[in-house]
């Protein structure tokens, strides 16, 4: 009881502080309403929640539908009358039809790469982590900050409106490559449901620009005293490029989109051409599907680092927090992040080896490609370091940051392999790249993700999650991720192609009928580990222990020094300044040294 | 539910045991878990390649002399990367144990190393120009021309079939023009094209001789698909509007691979590589490799589509010796 009222007697003495200024508004913001609090908040830290139960519900969603396509995928013989409960026609006699798995699996990778991993990653953690890092009161615009979740609320529920018409939602693949995606005559997916995925995801990359232009304005202009640039934690440096490449892109996508539509709607031929579907000559000439894929690609490769950029940030301050020591190497850390912001604009043609492309043009993607992998390995050879030597505490966000980069190695050294165009001949479209980039980007991606959510829910919600839970969540999960995804490997070194209902026709194929039900198994049993931490996140928020600690993990940041619940505006008094960098650890033997502390006299310099 | 139960109550227990206590106690479990997950990883990752290793392409080789170039590289690549997965997964499993924390270790102040950092930079550039060379040497050779003796097939694919062009007797398909398109001049051929007139047509099973490089030019009706040949580990787009070729020379017919593989049914299945529709996983194509009298016997067997598809002008004595040389007689007379 007396915590809470001292928190509400600081919320009020902040809120005099920050609006002292402007005295006409001042009655108006302290009395919160209900929808003013939790609805339509400005507070980045409310929003960061908003963008993370949104998150939370589509990759519940999301990671459904997978594990409903690996049961025809693991069990081709199979009935289960309770799916046609469930969707109706889409599964008549408990079968999944062909229409409707292509719509799951198309639905499965838009969901988890744009609605979990890129709005709920970037978009939890960069409104939660921004302000409250570089020492700002709120974003920049918190106006434009709001609008940013309710542009992707408007995306969402354009999207989940799909999966509920009549001729399905769009089942072209998350890459919705034209023609087929460009006809209804090729398919029902490509129906109405197609021009809803197109609408929803052009509403998606309106907020996703909104955000991105908050976030880079925010941390060029709004950081404390002393807070230069080579200060600020690697969260806030990842999340910075994270915001110029979707800056930079998303609009690329958003041109390709409104293209496809006219494509559809209007009659132009932007991406048909000679094309002969269901009886009918088509007029459409002169037009390039592989137009197509140059711009969505143009976003798509840098949309994989703009999942993969945050993770890489917080795995980065969560390892040297609960190692105890400084980063390694805090510029090249830096610096690799700057690289791989750069070749990530100059590598979108390795996704198109195979489309008939000029081999010199493919031979200067593979250089550029198999660049990327240098600092990648200066990433993961400085985080091994900082573990080197260290005092390491396994708390649930330390061990999902150590198998993000378990992870990260697997999933990177594959990317070797495709990268390089000859071995894509044979390695495209397999399960190869299957397993390559579920490893590096969606499980290493969801992991950071993890890892963050872990890392600061006592400063989100005041209270801790449950410990028991996050271990059995953390190892059922890395195992599981292992099991499913390894073997994947072999399958594609058998030419096994993905995107295939069924493999029991192939000659060639029909031979990894008993791995497929394996990973199919394992796949369920993860999901439902899952809903464990679905469970302990919900369930903490409102019987966790509570957070005695302003400064739980011992940690330099600046987030650290707000209350245990900070109101709007995070700093009830004046924002401390800052006077060193983020990873003063175990310097001059002191334990942890955090950044609003001044040099002191007798300290050394680094 | 369970799982909830035994959760809150191991937190009580902390509460009552000391959360310190219990932190400590869960630190030296969890080390040694991961530890444990490195062992038991390696040992799983032998076991996963003794199950599954024999069910990859490796062990029959590869169908194509320009697919070997690949498994080459891709052994050069497995080797490299091999090194560096045991190399850094070791390191990071064996610090997270081994650094744990102790009541009396006290972290090292260690922020940066130049040294250090020059040499994980360049070392991996280093690797990595290896396996670019090489890439790209392979690459090339394989996107190059065709060789000059290349049997020239067209590769046509729509919604959910292949079919195949072959130019007949005087060496050169007939043009073509989608607006022509119907239900029996269903690859829209132009019949006015007397290059035409000898192509022969076929569905679904491609016949092709061993030892002589074979050139696809590939295309597509309505969406795209993909040309994937597993075996000579070979892919290739097919797009409308816009042809593409692919070149090969197959090595081994399919009665060898059948002998080799020791399976019966073995065929040469062309996979379609990209997502075309519901049917997409059902798109499949066969390839037959034989010897050059095999395939030359059933070139011979074959009748022009001009024929099939204007069944009024076929030559109506029946030729006894219906040798290619002989149709195209045929047609002389009849133009």
């Amino acid at each position: 009881m007396k915590t809470i009222k001292n928190m509400s007697s600081v919320a009020t003495l902040h809120h005099e502080d920050v609006h002292g200024s402007h005295d006409a508004h001042h009655e108006h913001h302290h009395h919160e309403t209900f929808i003013s609090k939790y609805v339509f908040s400005q507070d980045h830290k409310m929003i960061s929640k908003q963008f993370l139960v949104t998150g939370i519900i589509w990759a519940i969603i999301g990671g459904l539908f997978s594990v409903i396509f690996r049961l025809q995928l693991g069990y081709p013989e199979s009935t289960f009358p309770w799916l046609e409960d469930l969707l109706g026609h889409w599964a008549e006699g408990g079968k999944l039809k062909p229409e409707f798995y292509y719509a799951l699996v198309t639905m499965h990778g838009t969901i988890l790469v744009f609605f979990v991993l890129t709005a709920g990653l970037s978009g939890t953690f960069a409104n939660f982590l921004i302000p409250l890092q570089i020492g700002a009161r709120d974003m920049a615009s918190p106006f434009l900050n709001m609008l940013s979740y309710w542009f992707f609320f408007l995306a969402s529920t354009i999207m989940f409106a799909s999966l509920f018409v009549q001729t399905g939602p769009a089942s072209g693949g998350w890459t919705i490559y034209p023609p087929l995606s460009a006809l209804g005559d090729a398919s029902s997916g490509s129906k109405i449901g197609m021009d809803l995925w197109l609408v929803s995801m052009s509403m998606f990359i309106v907020s996703s620009l909104l955000g991105g232009l908050n976030y880079i304005t925010t941390i060029l202009n709004m950081r404390t005293k002393g807070m230069s640039m080579t200060r600020l934690p690697l969260t806030i440096w990842a999340l910075f490029f994270t915001a110029v490449l979707g800056v930079l892109s998303f609009p690329v996508l958003l041109s390709g989109a409104i293209l496809l539509l006219f494509d559809r709607n209007l009659g132009t031929s932007f991406y048909l051409s000679d094309i002969f579907i269901a009886g009918k000559i088509l007029p459409n000439e002169g037009g390039s599907a592989i137009l197509f894929q140059h711009l969505f690609w143009f976003l798509g490769h840098p949309e994989v680092y703009i999942i993969i950029l945050p993770a890489m940030g917080m795995a980065s301050e969560i390892l040297a927090t609960n190692s105890r020591k400084p980063i390694f190497g805090y510029m090249a850390m830096v610096g690799s992040l700057f690289a791989i912001a750069i070749l990530a604009f100059l590598v979108w043609a390795h996704h198109m080896f195979v489309t008939g492309l000029n081999p010199f043009l493919g031979s200067a993607f593979v250089l550029l490609t198999l660049l990327i992998a240098v600092p990648s390995a200066i990433k993961v050879f400085n985080w091994i370091t900082t573990l080197w030597r260290g005092n390491i505490r396994f708390t649930p966000a330390m061990l999902f940051s150590i198998g993000f980069v378990s992870m990260f190695i697997s999933g990177g050294l594959t990317g070797i392999f495709l990268g390089n165009s000859s071995l894509d001949l044979h390695l495209h479209d397999t399960y190869f790249i299957i397993a390559h980039f579920h490893i590096v980007m969606g499980v290493s991606g969801v992991f950071g993700m993890l890892a963050g959510v872990y890392h600061w829910y006592p400063k989100m919600f005041g209270r801790y999650m449950n410990n028991t839970m996050a271990y059995i969540h953390f190892w059922v999960t890395t195992i599981g991720a292992y099991l499913i995804f390894w073997p994947m490997h072999y399958e594609g070194l058998a030419g096994m192609p993905r995107r295939y209902y069924d493999y029991s026709n192939w000659e060639s194929f029909k031979m990894f009928g008993g791995l497929n039900e394996f990973i199919s198994f394992v796949a369920m049993v993860v999901f439902a580990v899952q809903l464990l931490f679905v469970f302990n996140f919900f369930y903490s928020m409102f019987k966790g222990r509570k957070v005695t600690d302003t400064n739980p993990w011992k940690s330099n940041t600046l987030e650290w020094t707000t209350p245990i619940n900070p109101g709007h505006g995070n700093w009830p008094g004046e924002i401390p300044e800052v006077h060193r960098g983020a990873y003063d650890y175990a310097k001059d033997g002191h334990d942890f040294i955090p950044q609003n502390v001044p040099v002191g006299e007798d300290e050394t310099k680094h | 539910m369970v799982i909830f139960q035994i959760a809150k109550a191991s937190e009580y227990v902390s509460v009552l045991k000391g959360e310190e206590k219990t932190r400590k106690q869960n630190n030296r479990i969890n080390a040694f878990f991961l530890l444990g997950f490195l062992v038991f990883g390696l040992i799983g990752a032998w076991y996963c390649n003794d199950l599954y290793y024999g069910k990859t392409l490796f062990p029959q080789g590869s169908a194509s002399i320009e697919g070997e170039k690949i498994d080459e590289m891709m052994w050069i690549t497995i080797i490299i990367t091999g090194v560096v997965f045991i190399i850094t997964q070791v390191l990071l499993f064996w610090f997270s144990f081994k650094y744990q924390e102790e009541d009396n270790r006290k972290a090292f102040y260690f922020p940066h190393n130049n040294k250090l950092e020059l040499l994980w930079t360049t070392v991996p550039a280093i690797f990595l120009t290896v396996l670019v060379v090489f890439g790209l040497k392979f690459w090339f050779k394989i996107t190059g021309d065709a060789p000059k003796n290349s049997i020239v097939v067209e590769v046509t694919g729509h919604q959910f079939a292949w079919e195949f062009r072959y130019p007949g007797a005087d060496q050169v398909l007939g043009k073509k023009d989608y607006k022509l398109t119907t239900a029996q001049n269903n690859l829209g051929v132009d019949f006015n094209d007397p290059a035409s007139l000898d192509d022969i047509h076929v569905n679904t099973t491609m016949h092709i001789p061993v030892g002589i490089p074979v050139k696809m030019v590939i295309h597509s009706q309505d969406v795209i698909h993909d040309v994937g040949l597993p075996h000579f580990r070979l892919k290739m787009d097919a797009v409308p509007g816009i042809p593409t070729t692919q070149w090969f020379t197959p090595k081994i017919t399919t009665a060898e691979m059948r002998a080799k593989t020791g399976n019966p049914d073995f065929v040469y299945e062309i996979a379609c590589d990209q997502l075309c529709g519901p049917s997409h996983y059902a798109m499949k194509g066969v390839i037959i490799v034989e010897t050059m009298e095999e395939y030359k016997k059933w070139l011979a067997e074959q009748k022009p589509a001009y024929f099939t598809i204007f069944p009024d002008k076929a030559p109506k004595p029946v030729i006894t010796d219906s040798t290619v040389k002989t149709t195209a007689q045929v047609l002389i007379k009849n133009n």
